[in-house]
């Protein structure tokens, strides 16, 4: 597991959570607030261990639900749902395509509400739900998939300006080396 | 092949999930005050980069700006005196009528001024959250207003903030009454997912009489609003249920978009 990377996403979550309660400039342009934890969860999915994506669904899961109506912990279901099934197939997805990153940030930004959504109906919640609220899943998808590429953009900047980086190999290997000495005759 | 131990871990996310789900209320409202606790740091410092412009501009205000506007409050405030000592001979009159009646006497309303820091996340509900909590004296049901109007109810409360649960959200029901001349009287209840300031007002008299521009007020039944708070004005109406009773849709005074400050009233 590289923590570093593991904090970074959950630092990362967690300013996404404080952001969309906060700002209202995509609600007011858009008639839609914007959700940045799925397309997250694409990134951790495709990059980062088990530990790291439970994380991910449990504290983003309950980090947006503090700061919303929700009852606490519906969200970590959906998470872990578009986490999970990513991180079984990770080996036959082309994750360092932009295409295939919007397509994942695309079906996750789409899955992710219409989940919760379901959840709290089937647990006799009265919600706000209309036609508008085709619009603002629509808006959800859009922004969640061109999201995704620049959260992985983002992240690998940050990894490659924080994080570890190997030292690289060098052609020269001491113990290689070819002695040279007369020889005694 | 998916490996056992990946299975372990859905299961544990599976696990909390569930736990945090059928968690009494009281519980769920204790672990969302702690970890709402989490993010103070970050109310502060967005409150102190909403402020820095503003004393920013402050600094730089020339002073004749400055003493045009101290020139504009003194005339406002003469206004407002005037007004204040008119009011207080209407509602001492007021008292007396209702003395001579035998009504009880209406209290003057108590209201403090609370900043909204906080918006719903999510597009399914429209609450806010406010910097007042139960340390301030506030508590569950206690109507909130802007100077436009009605703009929702107190719906929790933790030490140090509150959510509000704003009109036209499912959970904020208020029984208003239209000021017309027979005061038809309904419920208003959830608006459009979109536009925040149409609101359906439902149950109207099958004959009632509505006219686009007529004002809707409180009505005071249901114990939570007092009478006469303004909510906003009918912008059309329709018969529903085979004439059964009648639906309209309300223009809320109050411009709930863009929400910065509201006043808390304690009846």
């Amino acid at each position: 597991m590289n923590f570093f990377q593991a904090i970074l996403i959950l630092a990362f979550a967690f300013l996404a959570a404080f952001g969309e309660a906060t700002l209202a400039a995509p609600r007011a342009l858009l008639g839609a607030q914007v959700d940045l934890l799925p397309a997250l969860m694409v990134y951790a999915a495709l990059n980062s261990g088990l530990p790291t994506i439970a994380l991910l669904a449990v504290l983003g899961g309950v980090w947006f639900d503090t700061l919303s109506a929700n009852p606490l912990g519906v969200s970590i279901l959906p998470l872990a749902v578009i986490g999970w099934p990513i991180y079984w197939r990770r080996d036959l997805i082309l994750h360092d395509l932009p295409f295939a990153q919007f397509v994942l940030g695309a079906a996750a930004s789409a899955i992710a509400p219409a989940l919760t959504m379901l959840l709290l109906l089937s647990g006799g919640k009265d919600l706000l739900v209309g036609w508008g609220t085709l619009w603002q899943w629509s808006v959800m998808t859009a922004v969640g998939a061109v999201a995704t590429p620049f959260i992985f953009s983002l992240m690998a900047a940050c990894n490659r300006t924080l994080g570890y980086q190997p030292q690289p190999e060098i052609g020269f290997r001491p113990d290689r080396e070819i002695k040279r000495s007369r020889r005694k005759l | 092949m998916f490996k056992q131990k990946n299975y372990l871990a859905l299961g544990a996310v599976v696990f909390v999930a569930i736990v945090l789900l059928s968690l009494p209320t009281r519980a769920t409202a204790r672990l969302k005050l702690a970890v709402g606790s989490w993010f103070l740091p970050l109310f502060g410092l967005a409150g102190a980069a909403q402020q820095l412009p503003a004393d920013l501009a402050d600094s730089v205000l020339p002073r004749r700006e400055l003493l045009k506007q101290v020139d504009n409050l003194r005339r406002e405030n003469q206004q407002l005196r005037s007004q204040s000592v008119q009011s207080t001979a209407i509602a001492r009159e007021n008292d007396q009528l209702r003395a001579l009646f035998n009504w009880q006497r209406q209290s003057p309303w108590k209201l403090k001024l609370a900043n909204v820091v906080m918006r719903d996340p999510a597009n399914w509900w429209r609450t806010v959250q406010i910097d007042l909590g139960s340390r301030d004296g506030l508590r569950e049901n206690l109507p909130v207003i802007t100077d436009a109007g009605l703009v929702g109810r107190v719906s929790s409360v933790s030490l140090t903030r509150s959510q509000i649960v704003l009109l036209g959200d499912p959970n904020c029901h208020v029984s208003a009454l239209v000021e017309n001349a027979a005061r038809d009287m309904g419920v208003l209840i959830a608006g459009g997912t979109l536009d925040t300031s149409l609101v359906e007002l439902t149950y109207l008299a099958s004959s009632a009489n509505l006219k686009p521009g007529q004002s809707v007020i409180t009505s005071g039944l249901g114990g939570v609003f007092p009478k006469g708070i303004p909510i906003g004005q009918i912008v059309d109406s329709r018969s529903v249920e085979y004439g059964l009773y009648t639906d309209a849709r309300v223009k809320l005074n109050a411009n709930l978009g863009s929400l910065e400050q509201v006043w808390v009233l304690f009846p």
